[in-house]
Order: C-alpha cells, then sequence, then structure tokens
C-alpha cells in the first residue's frame, strides 16, 4: 500500500479561523517559541499591513505567567498595551528564551517596527484585549499551534 | 427547553446539575434559531451556576456568544451571598450610547451634511489607534475625571449643566476610586478621552424616521419625523479594556481562593463582600465614569463642529442630550425576588436599563414616563428609541436588548463585501460616509448583522421597553 507522509508543517505562519464577531487566530511553529512569535505577527496583522511596517526600532519585552497560556494571555496583552501607549507597531518578533522559572513562566523577547502612521499602515480594527476564550495551545508532533481570541 | 409564553423560553434547572436558577431567553423562533447556531444558549446555563444568582440567568432577544456570559446577558446575585464577575460586565466597560435631539429638519442640514460630517470626522479621531493630541490629560486630572466623571467636563466648559441630569448615574458612579485603577490603565486611557475607537463603534447623524409614541417622544425631546439628531455609540477605550484585563487576574487568584466551582475559566468571579470584588467594582466604577466623560468630550466636538458650519452658537439648534445609557455594567441595586426587596449585584453585558415610570433613578423631567432606552442598529439601517416599563422590574431586572447582534464572522462580510461598494450603497441611499477604514467598513456592512427591528419588536411585544421612535441615519463617521 501507498503510504502517503502528509505534510504536517503548514505553509502559513497563521491564519485566521471563523469566528462571528472576533478575531480568532491560530499560530504555528516549530517551537512554542516561533508559535508566539507568529501569533505577535497575526495580531499586528489584524490591525495593519505589516509588510508596510519597517523594523526600524528594536525594544525588549518580557513578561510573565503562571502557565503557558498565562504566558501568551500576557504576551499579547503586553504588545496591544505597548501599541497604545507609544503608538508603535512592530513587525518582528524574536522570543529569545521562553522558560519555566520556579513555579512561573517567563518569556524575553525582541520586537521591532516603527511609529503608526495611518497614512502608510492602512488601518484595520483596533483590538480591546485578548482573550482566554478557545484559547489552545497544541502541541502536535511536529509542530505548536496556538489559538487565541482578539476581542475588537 | 420549554415555550411559556409569547417569546419567552425557558431552560429547566434540571438541564444541567450546578445550576442554581433555571435560564430565560426571550426571543422569536427566528432569533432563537440563531442563539442555537453558537454557544449563546450554553453561556446562559453557565451564568446560571454562578452563586447567589437569583431567579433565573437570562438571555435577551439580541443574545450572542460572549466570553463567559454572553452577550445579551442580565444575571443578578445577592449583593452578600452572591458574587460579582467582570465576565458578566465584559473588557468595554460602560460601552454606551447616547442620544442629542437637535432643532433642526433634514432639509436645513442636508445642504451643509458633507461639510458637517467631515468636521465632526476631523474633530471626533477614529478608528485604529485613535487618540487626541489636543487634549492629552496628566495623571491628576485623570484621576478627578474617572471619579467625578461629566460634572468634571462640564466645569471645563466642556458640557452643559442639563447634560448630567441625562445621564444614567447622572454621569458619575459615586463608588469610583482611581487608587484601584493600574498605572498601565491610567497610561492607555490618558489620550483617549474624545476618541471613539474602531469595531461597532460610530457616531451617526440621523433623522426621525417614525415616532410611535407622541407623549412619550415629546417629553424626550424627539417632536416631528424629518427632525435631525446625534447618536454617538462607544466605551471606555483602552482604559477600561485594561481595568477588566486586571481584574480578570485578580479573579481568576479569587477562584481558588474561595473555592468557587466554575464550569468556564472567563466567569472568574468574586464572592460580594470580599476585597477582590471590592476593588474590582470601584475600579470598574472608574471605566465607567470615564466612559460617560468619553462621550461628553465628544458631544462637545460634536456642537463645535455644528457651530463651525452653520456659524451660530450651538444651542441655537437644541443639541440636547435625550440621554446616555450603558449596555456593559455592574451596578448595585434593588429588585424584588420572591416579594422580598432584595438588594444584589447586578449585571448587565450588552443590555440596556430599562427603569419604569416614576422610579427615582429616571431623570425628573421623564420620571412620569419612563427612562429612555438607546438602541443602536448596524451601520446604516436604523436605531431605536424605546421606554422603559414596570414589565422589565418583573421580568428582567429592569433590562432589554442593546442592539443588532452580528451574524457573519468578520471574514465572510470581507469575502462578500468591500469597503468601497459598502460606502456606495449607503451613499446611494443618501447616506454620507467617512471611515477611518475601509476594512472596517466591510466588516460592518449591515448584512453581517441581525435585524435590530426584529430585536426591537420582541422586546415590545414582551413590554420589556416600548418603542418609542425610530430613527434612520443620514451620515456615518466609522472608526
Amino acid at each position: 500500500m501507498l503510504r502517503r507522509r502528509m505534510c504536517l508543517i503548514p505553509k502559513r505562519r497563521f491564519q485566521f479561523l471563523e469566528h462571528t464577531a472576533d478575531i480568532y487566530i491560530a499560530a504555528y511553529g516549530k517551537t512554542l517559541e516561533e508559535a508566539f512569535e507568529n501569533a505577535a505577527l497575526a495580531t499586528f496583522q489584524s490591525m495593519t499591513d505589516t509588510d508596510r511596517i519597517a523594523p526600524q526600532i528594536e525594544e525588549e519585552l518580557e513578561v510573565d505567567g503562571f502557565d503557558e497560556k498565562a504566558l501568551l494571555y500576557n504576551w499579547i496583552e503586553a504588545l496591544i498595551i505597548k501599541f497604545e501607549t507609544t503608538y508603535r507597531v512592530y513587525s518582528e518578533f524574536e522570543v529569545t528564551s521562553l522558560s519555566r522559572v520556579g513555579k512561573n513562566y517567563h518569556l524575553c523577547a525582541r520586537i521591532r517596527g516603527e511609529k503608526f502612521d495611518s497614512a502608510k499602515h492602512p488601518p484595520k480594527v483596533g483590538i480591546k484585549a485578548v482573550t482566554y476564550h478557545q484559547m489552545e495551545i497544541i502541541r502536535g508532533s511536529e509542530y505548536v499551534t496556538v489559538k487565541f481570541i482578539l476581542d475588537i | 427547553m420549554e415555550e411559556l409564553e409569547n417569546h419567552s423560553w425557558r431552560i429547566p434547572q434540571s438541564y444541567k446539575p450546578g445550576m442554581q436558577v433555571p435560564g430565560i431567553v426571550f426571543a422569536d423562533k427566528i432569533l432563537l434559531e440563531k442563539m442555537r447556531s453558537d454557544r449563546t444558549l450554553q453561556q446562559c446555563v453557565n451564568v446560571a451556576h454562578l452563586p447567589g444568582i437569583y431567579k433565573y440567568s437570562i438571555t435577551l432577544p439580541d443574545g450572542h456568544e460572549g466570553y463567559g456570559f454572553p452577550i445579551g446577558g442580565v444575571a443578578a446575585m445577592d449583593y452578600d451571598e452572591g458574587v460579582i464577575s467582570p465576565g458578566g460586565v465584559g473588557y468595554d466597560i460602560n460601552c454606551g450610547v447616547r442620544l442629542l435631539a437637535t432643532s433642526l429638519a433634514e432639509g436645513k442640514v442636508r445642504p451643509k451634511l458633507v461639510e458637517l460630517t467631515n468636521t465632526i470626522f476631523h474633530k471626533v479621531p477614529c478608528g485604529l489607534g485613535s487618540r487626541r493630541k489636543d487634549f492629552r490629560i496628566n495623571l491628576q486630572d485623570l484621576d478627578r475625571l474617572m471619579e467625578e466623571g461629566v460634572s468634571w467636563l462640564v466645569e471645563k466648559d466642556m458640557g452643559w449643566k442639563e447634560d448630567i441630569e441625562h445621564c444614567e448615574e447622572r454621569g458619575q458612579m459615586k463608588t469610583a476610586n482611581a487608587a484601584k485603577v493600574s498605572a498601565t490603565a491610567k497610561n492607555r486611557g490618558a489620550t483617549q478621552v474624545g476618541t471613539l475607537g474602531s469595531g461597532n463603534h460610530f457616531l451617526e447623524i440621523q433623522r426621525v424616521d417614525k415616532i410611535f409614541n407622541p407623549s412619550v417622544a415629546e417629553a424626550f425631546g424627539i417632536n416631528e419625523e424629518g427632525q435631525v439628531t446625534v447618536m454617538i455609540h462607544c466605551g471606555s477605550r483602552g482604559f477600561g479594556h485594561q481595568i477588566c484585563s486586571d481584574y480578570l487576574r485578580v479573579m481568576e487568584r479569587a477562584v481558588h481562593k474561595y473555592r468557587i466551582n466554575l464550569p468556564d475559566r472567563e466567569l472568574a468571579c468574586a464572592p460580594g463582600k470580599t476585597r477582590e470584588a471590592e476593588d474590582y467594582f470601584q475600579a470598574m466604577s472608574c471605566a465607567v465614569n470615564y466612559a460617560f466623560v468619553n462621550r461628553q468630550a465628544i458631544t462637545h466636538h460634536v456642537r463645535q463642529s455644528f457651530e463651525e458650519v452653520f456659524k451660530q452658537p450651538a444651542d441655537t439648534f437644541g443639541l440636547n442630550l435625550v440621554y446616555d445609557v450603558a449596555h456593559n455594567i455592574a451596578k448595585v441595586e434593588e429588585h424584588e425576588v420572591n416579594s422580598h426587596r432584595k438588594k444584589v449585584w447586578i449585571h448587565r453585558k450588552g443590555a440596556t436599563r430599562a427603569f419604569p415610570p416614576h422610579n427615582p433613578d429616571v431623570p425628573a423631567d421623564y420620571r412620569s414616563f419612563g427612562q429612555p432606552v438607546i438602541i443602536p442598529g448596524s451601520m446604516g439601517t436604523g436605531s431605536w428609541l424605546l421606554v422603559g416599563t414596570s414589565k422589565a422590574m418583573q421580568r428582567s431586572f429592569g433590562s432589554t436588548a442593546h442592539g443588532a447582534g452580528r451574524m457573519m464572522s468578520r471574514s465572510e462580510a470581507k469575502r462578500r463585501f468591500w469597503g468601497g461598494e459598502v460606502k456606495e450603497v449607503l451613499q446611494k441611499r443618501g447616506i454620507v460616509v467617512r471611515a477611518a477604514s475601509a476594512v472596517v467598513l466591510a466588516e460592518e456592512a449591515d448584512p453581517a448583522y441581525k435585524d435590530v427591528d426584529r430585536v426591537v419588536q420582541v422586546s415590545d411585544e414582551i413590554g420589556i421597553a416600548t418603542r418609542v421612535a425610530k430613527l434612520a441615519p443620514i451620515a456615518v463617521v466609522k472608526g
């Protein structure tokens, strides 16, 4: 019998899934770190076109969480806060470490972007918050998927 | 699920172990079908599990799936033995709507409508990341704003004294305590007072399309068909979103601490008498006040826009505040439960307070008629002015629906429509459109929403708020 090997690595870094009222994201990665990076990219892609964001300014970001879901929630929330308080949008995300420290999970990242300019960055929708609703972190044999909903 | 009477359905307490009370759904068959297509009814059942809940967990005609609680949900919990839950309010604390009535007829406004809409679009920042560069508030002022509410802005000459009387809570929940609000929330809030935001928020110039109840309409300042009104729909912006998020974390810990069993993580809550509950309620009250002030500041810019375009003082055109009402809020109220007056935590999430005539919380000049209820429709359709009833006190803890509710996903809407086409269709119908984002225009296209007229009809037929007037847009400003 011919046994075909399924291609398990999605071609896309993330995709938007169907949801009636809000934005439902699935982000993929070979590691949890990469899935978190793509989750961040998807978040900014729902606000504007990330291809048009020049990675000019680099910043560092650290977040904690008492479990992996809380870490994902806090990571996305930190990015939403960054946007609203510095008025910058980002297109490159590099999770430099993601580890368990005692009871908590800890993430360090470098993020790169520039000042938001609605003439250059076509505005889509503003995000109110990330939610735990239907949040999933799935470890497949070859890649990790994180799913979450943004309230808009 | 059993049908009780016209448009009322009960999910019996025996449906799922752990339910403290039954669920009640107010809907006609078509609206009920929509609710069955997502988790609305499951969420109604989940809310019925919460400690101290009285009578029933209510889903209103516009009910749809939310986070934890359904949107279009009402629940009342005992003040001492029950719980308060941020999920029963939502991220956009005091997302709400206000209506201004002008003394102008549509014919007077039409020739200047494009200029007027452009002026408002320019003066009221909207869309992704909308913020004000001209009105940055320092942190001391922000503390005053969140504790004092609308009167703080009136003191700054950005409102009229009469505005205060026509806001729910007179534009200020006195339980607000700025010390309970995080620095992050304050940072997010500092530049966003007087901004519309994005998503389903909007500002419309409207005409009175049809009057259903002339005597009540007149009391509310709606005198004739064709009269121009202005509707503002927005909330507490990043300030309120951050407060909700901050306190969801607090409540998650409280759930463990007080050993509360929940069917869904997003129902996280704390017992009424605890520090956690008190802190959340005081912080939430700050966001409620922030949202009232936000809509008041926008009102100020709308009045200025009319002055600029028509070159006369704003009060020449009326522009009086009919009412400002919250759609996402928790309150302490007294309600009748089994013939006893009970002090409760009332949660209205995607629900409008609908108090009856002679209620002391209704403004004095409306008191013999009842509280105005404002229900916005989807972009370009119509919106409604209703009035609260004593039936609402008996059946829905003094509450009714709040809007149309989505039925099509944003991606589906984008596949079907594009922004330019949506704008063109609206313009063909004589509606001027100014939008910050073409994508949002497509996502918010009218067919993506349920029929608001049907929602209002169900409310009217059950009698939990009855029709006063229908308003139709002539211009839309959209984030």
